[in-house]
């Protein structure tokens, strides 16, 4: 019975290789409703938020902050938002492509490029690369806070004022649904001139302390909140991505163990059938 | 019924409360501030402390710990978009050099500029990887 035990040890493992890649699916699904609902979660502040800016800069038409002002575009900075773990099909590798693609059109037009990275594969793709990387931050974990994003941000922000850099995006991948995520770059800073709707009341406020200080503010942390938006969202389609590549993977493990059955049964019965054929003749010849 | 003024609290990472009050108060950078309904206007930066909503109806005072964030009064509604993260000029600046360091380390000895056509080619390479292990999967399913 040559090759049989062979092919036993190999089923043996590759069952327990699906039984590790379906309890990953599990794991992924469970995570993927909660990041599901904690970008949900995030919705209410950043549309508040822009509300108030909107009133705001309505009130004030002629204070203009540098984070409205359009200017020459020299070098321009990208947050890129990535997962931390692998194993999640092309989720990190699809957003690089667009970014690639993006670097590769911004440089060919003479502007040069800044990153700043959020998660661990994002920092590895420029470590492979080159770029210059100015911040980064990793280990997020699945329920990423507000707190640990603001030094990134920060770092890009004090470039952008200070005229290093013209421009801001920031590249994340958007949940579709789970079976689809967008790789998206996005332009943060300056904040896109949006269609503003005309507002039917109009007010000015009391400012409490300065209207500058005020707004300086409030633009902050909206633009934080975009950041915190960019990377719920990007979780909730890691978990998604690997959801559905562990579901394929146990899918093929399962295909693969069916196959190796059928050839072990075979080598079986060839076996049995050799040693009865041996036996006969044996007898036959005594 | 009294008058009362639409409030919510949300923060970045959640609605903390949404509801009706007859009176809220809150930590301005400026001193506390009482907001009763009709009040006018006002933006305000808030610092760490305790926003209280009075609901009236001789309901309990609810309580909502913020550590800083911003206050703003419309005709109706009060909105307060509260900071979850403690913040302060130097704790933003030390978090920012942090994470500035934190590249450097990362990224020592390493070339300044992106290598395009590098990333091109291994990025094509997985690409073709992934459609390969999709292609062996149709065939075999």
């Amino acid at each position: 019975m040559a090759g049989a035990k062979e092919i036993r040890t190999k089923i043996a493992s590759i069952k327990n290789t699906q039984k590790i890649t379906s309890a990953m699916e599990m794991v992924a699904a469970a995570k993927m409703r909660k990041a599901q609902e904690r970008k949900e979660a995030t919705a209410p502040y950043a549309a508040k938020m822009k509300n108030v800016i909107s009133h705001l800069s309505h009130a004030h038409p002629e204070y203009k902050h540098s984070f409205m002002i359009e200017r020459e575009v020299k070098r321009v900075g990208y947050i890129v938002i990535s997962s931390d773990r692998g194993l999640c099909g092309g989720l990190n590798n699809n957003l690089f492509r667009q970014l690639a693609r993006e670097i590769k059109a911004q440089q060919e037009s003479g502007v040069e490029v800044e990153f700043c990275t959020i998660g661990k594969k994002a920092l590895g793709f420029f470590r492979r690369y080159g770029g210059r990387v100015m911040a980064e931050v990793t280990q997020l974990g699945d329920a990423a806070r507000i707190e640990d994003l603001i030094g990134v941000v920060k770092v890009m922000l004090d470039a952008y004022e200070n005229g290093k850099i013209d421009r801001i995006y920031i590249a994340y991948n958007q949940f579709v649904n789970t079976m689809t995520q967008n790789p998206t770059v996005e332009q943060l800073v300056p904040i896109a001139g949006e269609a503003e709707e005309e507002l039917k009341h109009h007010w000015d406020y009391i400012y409490e302390p300065e209207s500058k200080e005020v707004l300086d503010g409030l633009l902050t942390r909206y633009i934080e909140s975009l950041a915190y938006q960019g990377v719920v969202e990007n979780g909730a389609c890691e978990q998604s991505a690997r959801m559905v590549a562990m579901k394929s993977a146990s899918d093929n493990a399962g295909e693969l163990i069916d196959e190796l059955q059928l050839i072990y049964n075979k080598a079986r019965q060839a076996a049995i059938t050799q040693e009865i054929s041996e036996i006969v003749s044996g007898a036959a010849a005594v | 019924m009294a008058m009362t003024i639409h409030v919510d609290i949300v923060s970045a990472e959640g609605a903390i409360h949404s509801g009706l009050a007859e009176m809220v108060y809150a930590p301005a950078v400026m001193g506390e501030l009482g907001i009763a309904p009709r009040h006018t206007p006002l933006v305000t930066q808030l610092k760490a402390g305790e926003v209280r909503v009075d609901e009236g109806d001789g309901k309990e005072m609810l309580h909502f710990f913020v550590s800083g964030g911003i206050l703003e009064v419309q005709p109706h509604v009060v909105t307060i978009l509260a900071d979850t993260a403690i913040r302060a000029a130097d704790l933003d600046e030390a978090a920012a050099l942090e994470a500035k360091r934190r590249a450097e380390d990362a990224l020592a000895g390493q070339q300044a500029d992106f290598e395009h056509a590098k990333a091109q080619a291994e990025l094509a390479e997985a690409a073709a990887q992934l459609r390969a292990i999709d292609k062996l999967r149709k065939t075999h399913g």
